[in-house]
């Protein structure tokens, strides 16, 4: 019924407000109900859970509402470093895919632009790893540089290795596998803003003598910021609440846990649902601010 | 001189190399899935087609395979219905709070996914439901909504709103415009949508650990045997998927080629 009152409306500016508004709730309504029920209330949850406290009946998995502030203290105390690290590989891996990203997504949307077949092939390809499960693709990652794999004893025979080093387990195994598995989530967001770019513009810069440099750093680079921007929040997010890279069973070791890995042992292994929900609630606060800066910037008419 | 020529082939051989090492895994998964494994699928033992032939031989990969099937198309059927209606009013219709709809519609697209997953699972362990496959499938319909969103809504705004005029000049129901008219131009738009979100869905690992239950999808599967080594059915699944994947896409584009072809040669 939706569609039927939707076919009779003019064009948004040519109505009156009341009329439109009753059409609109009724597109809007479900998927934004749902929204609310599935992914607002869930927040709310998991607010409410963080500061519950074990039950008094001293059930493993069970707990009582309550305002244990605590749970936050205990939280940042007891996983400072693994808090710590995952802004860190965050904020890395963001860079090196940014780096690595950039040109490609330059060459896709600017030295390809008049050869069609070219470009199709090279999009194919950018969102190809997409296709295949991101955790065999993981794996295979491990697999490769497994210690007795070709990788590591090449670089052991050429010298660079000694005889007991190893990549699985190291911050830069897992690091390497993040970067790996965003460069997609880079590179479409600035191929995308830079497929729309003037190149008169840029053109005018070396009209007025600019070096290609000079050229890209003035003209091309600022305007494909807001591309750079969304690649950097498309990467940065997931990988800052990512699990499965850092997990010892595929590029992490010992000493490898992110927030997400904290988050999966103490909710879903040993069941300290306050403590899982604390350090989610304080992922989802720092997201929230780093978003909030973005749209304090842009508006939120460009969010989607 | 020098270095002009530096220049031209120097962004071109990295762009092949990045594409290669992008490349390295998949290509990894391919060849293994073809090892003549015994136990652990880690060292190459021999060339074998028996992985393709009897992947459901490998307790589990099967019958983790249906589940995302299943999951990713009920959720691809319900998020593509309900993104579609709201990709229509948010370009189509003004209404009140619109920006308060643009940050609903944007903070699952920013909210890390283990976030989303332990808030839901503590949603469902306050509403007592037990985690099974429809509260996977609810878990998938919210995180790919958005997704949809974006994706109709850009299809939505390069609509002209004269074409449904003009189906209205004509006397044309309502009914007729949307299904005559609206609909097959936004058809385009619906069905990358869909392809989207059921890919999201069906790739999806974190939120799912954290509704499933005891319910294995494929990535799951994968993510619990990779404790022992993932057998070659695994990679036999991965690549037959990344084969089909990789043909419909194919299709799209050449199919959209001849089009422009055709357009160009009238």
């Amino acid at each position: 019924m939706a569609f039927v009152a939707f076919g009779s409306q003019a064009p948004a500016k040519e109505q009156g407000p009341s009329k439109t508004s009753r059409v609109a709730l009724f597109l809007l309504l479900p998927g934004l109900f749902y929204l609310a029920l599935f992914f607002i209330t869930p927040l709310v949850s998991l607010i409410i859970t963080s500061l519950k406290a074990p039950s008094a009946t001293g059930d493993i998995g069970r707990y009582d509402l309550g305002l244990e502030f605590g749970n936050y203290v205990y939280a940042v105390t007891q996983y400072a470093p693994q808090i710590f690290r995952s802004f860190s590989f965050a904020v890395l891996a963001t860079v090196i895919a940014l780096a690595i990203s950039y040109p490609i997504a330059y060459f896709i949307a600017v030295k390809s632009r008049n050869r069609p077949l070219l470009k199709g092939i090279l999009l194919t390809l950018v969102v190809a790893p997409f296709f295949i499960s991101f955790l065999l693709r993981t794996f295979a990652w491990k697999q490769i540089f497994s210690n007795d794999s070709l990788v590591v004893n090449v670089l052991k025979d050429i010298g660079i290795f000694g005889a007991d080093s190893y990549i699985i387990g190291t911050n830069f195994a897992v690091v390497f596998g993040l970067v790996y598995n965003f460069i997609p989530f880079m590179t479409l967001p600035i191929y995308a803003n830079l497929d729309r770019l003037d190149l008169s513009l840029v053109e005018a810069g070396s009209d007025l003598y600019a070096s290609p440099s000079k050229t890209f750093r003035k003209i091309t680079l600022p305007l494909s910021l807001p591309g750079v921007i969304s690649g950097t929040l498309l990467t940065f997010i997931p990988i800052s609440g990512d699990y499965v890279v850092a997990s010892r069973d595929f590029l992490g070791g010992p000493d490898t846990a992110m927030i997400g890995n904290v988050v999966e042992a103490n909710f879903l292994r040993i069941q300290d649902y306050p403590t899982a929900s604390a350090i989610s609630v304080m992922l989802m606060a720092t997201i929230v601010v780093l978003v909030s800066a973005y749209v304090r910037r842009s508006g939120t008419d460009d969010l989607l | 001189m020098t270095r002009f020529s530096l220049g031209k082939y120097l962004l071109p051989t990295y762009v092949f190399l990045t594409f290669l090492f992008l490349m390295i895994p998949i290509g990894y998964t391919f060849v293994y899935s073809f090892n003549d494994s015994i136990k652990s699928n880690i060292i190459w033992r021999g060339f074998t087609l028996d992985n393709w032939l009897n992947v459901c031989d490998q307790a589990g990969v099967c019958g983790a395979f249906g589940n995302s099937l299943l999951v990713a198309i009920t959720a691809t059927a319900v998020s593509t219905v309900l993104g579609t209606m709201i990709a229509i009013a948010l370009v189509r219709y003004r209404f009140k709070f619109r920006s308060a709809t643009n940050l609903l519609l944007f903070l699952p697209l920013a909210t890390p996914e283990v976030v989303m997953g332990a808030g839901l699972a503590a949603q469902f362990l306050d509403f007592g439901w037990t985690k099974g496959l429809t509260t996977v499938i609810i878990a998938h319909v919210m995180f790919t909504l958005s997704f949809v969103v974006v994706t109709v809504k850009a299809r939505v705004a390069t609509l002209d709103p004269a074409l449904e005029e003009a189906g209205r000049d004509l006397y044309a129901s309502p009914i007729q415009v949307f299904w005559k008219i609206t609909f097959p131009l936004l058809l385009p738009g619906i069905l990358s949508a869909a392809m989207l979100a059921f890919a999201l869905s069906f790739d999806d690992f974190i939120i799912t650990q954290f509704n499933s239950g005891s319910v294995d999808t494929f990535p799951k599967f994968v993510y619990t045997a990779a404790a022992r080594g993932i057998p070659p059915e695994a990679n036999v699944v991965g690549s037959f998927v990344f084969i089909v994947a990789i043909a419909i896409v194919i299709a799209v584009q050449v199919r959209s080629a001849m089009k422009k072809r055709k357009l160009l040669s009238k």
